[in-house]
């Protein structure tokens, strides 16, 4: 089985709250904050790994590729990715602050004709835009089903046919889709009983983790000798213009007044009474 | 004159809430540009829930009629089909709102403004006002298409209020997609509760890792949420552990709320999970640890075991309730 994943590197998220915005609004800036792996991207990641080896005897049985959008300093984030584990790697040369969704999704989808996996994991949204749009665009453009927000998976050993449940905010919905299909993962998919791929056996469990699986220096070491395509959208032949324009970025309001910390009960019930008026 | 389309979202053949929010949004901008809006039902039961929406204000209400559990690619043609006759398609932005509208704006090849919190017109466009980065930067955008996609954040748009009148019903063709044939939906499992929706809640009560068990969070946590009348809220780490149903996370992954009262037990706060919290009008943090970064949102913070805390703050709002 073949999956291809695309990623896409972010200002560490754990520290969002420390981005700044250009004087004149214009831009969003992140200097002094590490480049990470998305975190959605990361999951996904893991997620494709899981469905292409056979966990129980640490051996790979597909191929994981990964693919960014971005500048030469994202081969970073490649390098990353390509050290938890995926094959090979492609970059695209672009802008990624300054495409736009359906700019990017045009990028992939040439990326994926071109690539023709048996499934397009990725994440649901950049945590940057937060905008979960490329992937049903991506879709579109392939022609194929989506598969948003999947909280667990469960291929044959070929990967052709996928069964998922997935997280809608009325419940969760269990699909069968046949492949090749794009899928975003939600949060519970790094469960430990998650991803079953027809390899590894049923019973096989995972470490319970929050984010992807950790590079060993073996893997670290290992992934700067793996592939790495570089690309250009010229190459690829896609000529999508922008749908979607930013005019100005500003940094929100703080939260206004300070935490009073109170010493029990009592005193809690009495201020949220008298004071905040909200019980 | 912006002729704007609601997409309503409908849940076991009824209007969820969140439909109401998109129509506020479609009220807005038809009146700030003498412009009107059609609601578009879709889905089973698109007949009756169509005239659940009646007295709303819409110039028309449509229903395409679709058997069958929640596929966007079982939709998603039809709504673009409608799309062409609209400037603005809005839903809101839900798991449903978000991933329908992408699907069927990418028909169309038309741009999305996802999950906006505000909305303007400037010199004839549509200026959408966007959280991102968790929260930690407002972004200003306008589609550049001439059919523009977007998707509200429910807790920004107020549920529109009955108006009055009466919209007269027209069914719209459905349009199919070869591609829906390669999915196939084997049902929903929905975990029913009596308590308020947690987008619509004057008062919730989140609990996290904290509580430990699904045992705990249901004789701590629940009690105090009834007698508050409140919704029931969590933390990623306690959805992850299994204490509560997905549906219940808050934050940049789950849910956006707003509530009047936002009571965080046990939770440290991570900026994920303020991304979801922050505009709730009072904070209130019960955690053993003065230092967790909750503080930096909390109005008032309670330094004590929850296990403790908690059962005694349930005995003395009800006592207050009583009195
Ligand atoms: C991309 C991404 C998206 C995410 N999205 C979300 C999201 O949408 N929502 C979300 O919530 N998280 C999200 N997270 C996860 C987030 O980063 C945190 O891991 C998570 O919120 C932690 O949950 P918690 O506060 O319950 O647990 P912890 O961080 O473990 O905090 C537990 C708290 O309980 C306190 N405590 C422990 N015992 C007691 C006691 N007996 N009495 C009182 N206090 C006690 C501790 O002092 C601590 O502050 C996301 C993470 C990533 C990377
Ligand atoms: N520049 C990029 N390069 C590769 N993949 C991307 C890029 N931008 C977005 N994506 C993918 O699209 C997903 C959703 O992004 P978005 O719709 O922008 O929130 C991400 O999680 C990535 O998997």
């Amino acid at each position: 089985m073949k999956i291809l994943v695309p990623i896409k590197r972010v200002a560490d998220p754990d520290n969002a709250n420390k981005v700044k915005v250009a004087p004149d609004g214009s831009s969003v800036t992140s200097e002094g904050l590490e480049w990470k792996l998305n975190p959605f991207d990361e999951w996904s990641l893991e997620a494709a790994l899981r469905l292409t080896e056979n966990a129980a005897e640490k051996s790979r049985v597909g191929e994981v590729v990964v693919v960014t959008i971005g500048p030469k300093d994202a081969t970073q984030t490649i390098r990353q990715g390509l050290a938890m584990g995926a094959e090979r790697a492609i970059r695209v040369e672009g802008d990624d602050a300054q495409l736009d969704a359906w700019q990017v999704a045009s990028v992939l989808a040439a990326v994926a004709k071109k690539e023709q996996p048996d499934l397009i994991i990725m994440g649901k949204q950049v945590v940057d835009g937060d905008s979960n749009v490329v992937p049903q665009y991506l879709a579109e453009l392939l022609g194929w089903p989506a598969l948003n927000y999947a909280q667990s998976l469960t291929t044959d050993a070929e990967g052709k046919t996928v069964k998922a449940q997935r997280e809608l905010d009325t419940g969760v919905e269990t699909l069968e889709v046949d492949g090749p299909a794009v899928i975003t993962c939600a949060d519970r998919i790094l469960h430990p009983q998650a991803v079953k791929n027809g390899v590894t056996p049923d019973d096989f469990t995972y470490p319970a983790i929050e984010g992807g699986r950790y590079a060993t220096l073996k893997g670290i070491m290992k992934a700067k000798r793996k592939p790495i395509d570089e690309t250009t959208v010229g190459d690829l032949g896609v000529e999508a213009a922008a749908t979607v324009q930013y005019t100005a970025f500003e940094l929100p309001p703080a939260r206004s007044g300070n935490t009073t910390f109170v010493e029990s009960v009592e005193e809690l019930v009495e201020k949220l009474h008298a004071d905040a008026k909200v019980l | 004159m912006t002729d704007i389309l609601v997409v309503a979202e409908l849940f076991e053949g009824k209007n969820r809430k969140t439909t109401l929010s998109a129509v506020a949004f479609a009220r807005q901008v038809a009146e700030a540009t003498s412009g009107a809006f059609d609601i578009l039902s879709i889905g089973e039961g698109a007949g009756a829930a169509a005239q659940e929406l009646t007295g709303f204000g819409a110039r028309k209400l449509l229903e395409a009629e679709i058997a069958g559990g929640y596929v966007a690619e079982n939709l998603a043609a039809t709504v673009a089909e409608v799309a062409k006759g609209y400037q603005v398609i809005v839903a809101t932005g839900t798991a449903y709102g978000k991933d329908l509208l992408s699907r069927a704006a990418g028909k169309l090849a038309a741009g999305v403004a996802p999950d906006i919190s505000a909305v303007k017109v400037e010199g004839g466009e549509l200026i959408y006002t966007r959280p991102m980065y968790a929260g930690n930067v407002i972004g200003h955008m306008k589609v550049t298409t001439p059919i523009e996609f977007v998707t509200v954040r429910q807790t920004s748009f107020e549920a529109a209020a009955p108006s009055g009148g009466a919209s007269p019903v027209e069914k719209v063709a459905v349009q199919t997609d070869a591609v829906a044939e390669r999915l196939r939906f084997g049902g929903l499992e929905s975990v029913k509760s009596e308590r308020p929706e947690l987008a619509e809640a004057e008062v919730i009560v989140a609990g996290g890792r904290a509580l430990k068990s699904e045992d705990n969070f249901k004789n701590v946590i629940d009690p105090l949420a009834d007698a508050l009348g409140a919704a029931v809220g969590a933390s990623r780490a306690a959805c992850d552990a299994g204490y509560v149903a997905a549906d219940l996370q808050i934050g940049q992954t789950g849910k956006v709320v707003a509530p009047k009262l936002y009571l965080a037990i046990g939770i440290s706060g991570a900026i994920q999970h303020l991304a979801g919290m922050k505009g709730s009008k009072v904070i209130v943090a019960i955690n053993k640890d003065k230092e967790a970064p909750i503080a930096q949102v909390a109005d008032y913070f309670l330094v004590q075991d929850l296990f403790d805390a908690v059962p005694a703050l349930t005995e003395a709002v009800k006592k207050l309730a009583a009195s």
